[in-house]
């Protein structure tokens, strides 16, 4: 009982979870357990897994990002009109993945100014941004998919196997890797953690605590870009409602992985568990037939459950 | 002897990693003023809320007129009788005197708040006090001394049979000061028992007929006012003489590192100047807000400087900021450590290098074992404990966590160093170190300002002491020979042994104040 206290407070809720949900869906639903199901998982885990470290980003400087859906939206939009409007596949290719990915960078850069300079509230710029995003998706696309991309793009980067491991799959674990260093190796990490436990300590020390608060929503941006780039090309069209769930997912992900709201706490290896255990949540409930309606309420409360468990480890650790 | 009125036994409260109070005995008898003296942190306030309902104790009896009791919270306490003022004060700016004199207890006509009549009473009972303030004005403007006498006021509305006064005379003038006596006087007469803490030995002579000196949380001493000199109530507060806490300080002063010209500051400051050479303290005093905090926030950056010129080493600042502050040599060390010192949810690792980080950098990565090194020497000269460097700093001890603070300057070179009230809420034994570290530094040949509330520090560490009164410099005086009168008497911008020796007639008092902390 102890040694389960210790872990609850040390990692979080996160590990009980996920313990509880395999046992109970491999009992639930042989299917569950099968190699083609957990290599689905494993896919689908990628998109969630970028988005989480990004968004996990902004919660260590103390913020988050409702805006990560939308702008997973207009890349899509972006990169696809861009792809149609240029005729050869390989230039389409490049130039629609650089706009997009730009695109999403943009609009982190202008959450994390607002943000970091002018000193709003993140919910109230994100929030904002969630709206300016996913209309301008729909503006420029009149809210109608975009199809006849070039057929590479679905091949290599939606369905492509290099050495045998999904192309998604590579992109997210460099991915991971390289936040890995930045925060644990890298000044930009260190600051990150710093100006989110204490904004003025930091700013104390000597810390350009704006410049990092909004490099912070910038990298979200980018990576939120990659996702969306990614997407596009498995779906093999331009989506302008594609990653609605996405706000609410890597936000759960990255607080049950043990990452802070206050700010200042957690590291992407509990926030990539995190996104793993919704994914799971989600394949699990397909398999059993759950209604979407019903996963959309499962995993709200699942959000909530989280944050309360990190209330409840704070009190925990006294004081 | 008169009727026992409150007593408290074997009173211990502990908060995570710090024993505030333990096995603490103290009574309050009918019409009498019992002292609590002692160092900040030795248990002083934590005692007082613990009898006016603040906090549970975790193990010990109250007793209210022989009976036991057992406060829920502070209105429970109140609406029995024991009424408090604190330093910090529990008033809602955004209201105004009255809103506030009144909060939780409103008076109401019909079921709707009955202003004239609220308006009416608040008026008489600032009267009566003497306070000349104006009822509807909103808290938030007010000045810091007149907060304190709403709060004073708010106390003395309710019937109450014990009175618990926290550092009251902190921010008043000598007028107000002899009022509030006054009123001591006349609620002594009415057989209120009053529970007093201030640092002014002067003082707490003229009022006070009982005394007990807490140190580490105890209670070591109780006796009455007439037996206690300054000499026995500073060494039962230390445990110590001063020769064994304030380390000599030998200094060469080299050149001149920071020249101050006229500074003026959005906050108020004005007119200040002052030098400080290499190798020099220069010790700032002032009552609560006099400025002296301001100073030192002013020259790291923290506040808009608005006129005047900051020379450091010949090289005139335009506008500091944190970033260039530290570039030029200046580490500041705010009073509120874990406002705005420490990441407290971060390790000591972390804490003791972020301000120093692009040093331990190659190729554009941290070279951790270098950094690991670094600190772990750190740690272990500077004797923090528990010395796990990976470790929440949270989990500190206050003396260790300021520890950990002020080994930032060991991270980086730095020439000028400015400690903004560094041996505040830590124990003796830490607080040597501390002053240890300032000497270290000193004798190295970094400058260093040193702001303090706590006079004896100032008097015992400066070579020169610059004393601030209403936003700008009072008085410059060498620190070799300068006396506590000398300094007060800068600090009120008056003479103070006029105010403690007038009406008072028998006592003159020892000459001594030993703190002016608020």
């Amino acid at each position: 009982m102890d040694l389960l206290k210790r872990i609850f407070v040390k990692v979080g809720v996160l590990p009980f979870l996920l313990v509880a949900l395999v046992i109970l869906f491999s009992l639930a639903e042989h299917r569950f357990m099968s190699l083609s199901n957990l290599l689905n998982v494993g896919r689908q885990t990628t998109y969630l897994a970028i988005v989480t470290a990004g968004q996990m980003l902004t919660i260590l400087c103390a913020g988050f990002d409702l805006s990560v859906g939308s702008s997973v939206a207009l890349t899509s939009i972006v990169t696809s009109m861009v792809m149609v409007s240029v005729a050869d596949p390989t230039t389409a290719m490049v130039l629609g993945i650089l706009a997009g990915i730009g695109t999403a960078t943009l609009v982190g850069l202008a959450n994390g100014i607002t943000i970091a300079v002018f000193r709003v509230s993140p919910f109230v710029v994100t929030l904002g941004m969630l709206s300016v995003a996913h209309g301008l998706a729909l503006l420029i696309s009149s809210g109608v998919p975009i199809f006849n991309m070039p057929e590479q793009l679905n091949t290599i980067f939606g369905l492509g196997m290099v050495w045998g491991i999904p192309v998604p799959v590579l992109v997210a674990a460099s991915i991971v890797a390289l936040i890995w260093l930045l925060l644990s190796r890298t000044r930009v990490g260190r600051y990150f953690y710093a100006l989110g436990g204490n904004r003025e300590a930091a700013r104390l020390s000597g810390i350009a605590v704006r410049k990092y608060t909004a490099l912070a929503y910038v990298l979200c941006g980018t990576l939120t870009g990659i996702t969306g780039v990614m997407l596009t090309a498995r779906v093999a069209s331009g989506e302008p409602n594609l990653g609605a769930n996405l706000p609410l997912e890597s936000i759960a992900a990255a607080v049950i992985g043990g990452v802070s709201l206050r700010g200042g706490e957690g590291n992407i290896i509990g926030a990539i568990f995190g996104a793993i255990l919704i994914v799971t949540i989600r394949n699990g409930m397909d398999l059993m037939n759950i209604s979407s309606y019903l996963q959309m309420v499962v995993m709200g409360c699942l959000l909530i459950f989280a944050v309360v468990m990190d209330q409840f480890r704070l009190s925990m650790k006294g004081r | 002897m008169s009727e026992l009125l409150l007593k408290a036994e074997n009173i211990t409260k502990t908060f995570p990693g710090v024993k505030a109070l333990d096995k603490v005995n103290f009574d309050l008898r009918a019409g009498e003023v019992h002292v609590l003296f002692g160092e900040n942190g030795a248990g002083k306030s934590t005692l007082t809320k613990v009898l006016a309902g603040s906090y549970l104790p975790d193990e010990g009896d109250i007793y209210l007129r022989g009976q036991k009791m057992a406060f829920k919270n502070p209105y429970d306490a109140r609406s029995r009788g024991v009424s408090a003022v604190y330093q910090e004060f529990s008033l809602v700016p955004k209201l105004t005197v009255v809103e506030n004199l009144f909060l939780g207890r409103e008076l109401t006509k019909r079921g709707f708040l009955d202003k004239e009549a609220m308006l009416k009473q608040a008026r008489a009972s600032l009267e009566d006090l003497g306070f000349d303030l104006d009822p509807m004005a909103k808290v938030g403007g007010l000045k810091r001394a007149e907060r304190q006498m709403v709060e004073i006021t708010k106390a003395f509305q309710e019937k109450m049979s014990v009175l618990i006064l926290d550092e009251p005379t902190a921010s008043l003038s000598d007028k107000e000061v002899i009022r509030l006596f006054e009123l001591i006087v006349r609620l002594k007469g009415e057989g209120v028992g009053i529970i007093y803490i201030s640092h002014r030995i002067d003082e707490l002579k003229k009022v006070g007929d009982r005394i007990s000196v807490l140190r580490d949380g105890r209670n070591v001493a109780t006796m009455d006012m007439a037996e206690a000199d300054e000499e026995k109530l500073i060494s039962l507060m230390t445990g110590r003489d001063y020769e064994e806490i304030f380390p000599v300080i030998e200094t060469t002063p080299g050149k001149v590192v920071l020249e101050v010209q006229n500074l003026s500051t959005v906050t108020g400051l004005h007119d200040i100047s002052f030098q400080v050479r290499q190798g020099e303290i220069l010790g700032i005093a002032g009552l609560v807000g006099a400025g002296k905090s301001r100073v030192g926030r002013a020259l790291y950056g923290l506040e808009k400087v608005t006129g005047g010129t900051v020379i450091m080493e010949g090289y005139a600042v335009e506008e500091p900021t944190p970033i260039t502050s530290l570039k030029l040599g200046v580490m500041y060390f705010p009073a509120d450590r874990h406002k705005e010192g420490l990441v407290l949810c971060r390790s000591v690792r972390e804490n003791q290098t972020m301000a120093a980080l692009p040093l331990f950098e190659k190729k554009g990565f941290i070279d951790l074992k270098r950094e690991e090194s670094t600190v772990r020497g750190i740690v272990k000269k500077m004797n923090v404990r528990p010395s796990r460097i990976h470790g929440a700093i949270n989990n500190l001890s206050g003396g260790n966590q300021q520890k950990v603070m002020l080994s930032r300057g060991l991270t980086r070179e730095v020439k000028l160093f400015i400690f903004d009230e560094a041996s505040c809420g830590i124990d003796v034994g830490a607080k040597r170190e501390v002053y240890l570290f300032l000497k270290e530094q000193a004798e190295k040949g970094a400058a260093v300002i040193f702001i303090s509330s706590e006079l004896t520090e100032v008097l015992h560490l400066s070579h020169n002491i610059v004393v601030m009164h209403a936003g700008t410099v009072a008085k410059t005086m060498p620190g070799l020979g300068a006396t506590e009168e000398d300094v007060l008497s800068a600090c009120f911008g008056y003479d103070y042994q006029n105010i403690c020796n007038n009406g008072n007639g028998s006592r003159t008092g020892g000459s001594v104040a030993n703190s002016i902390e608020g």
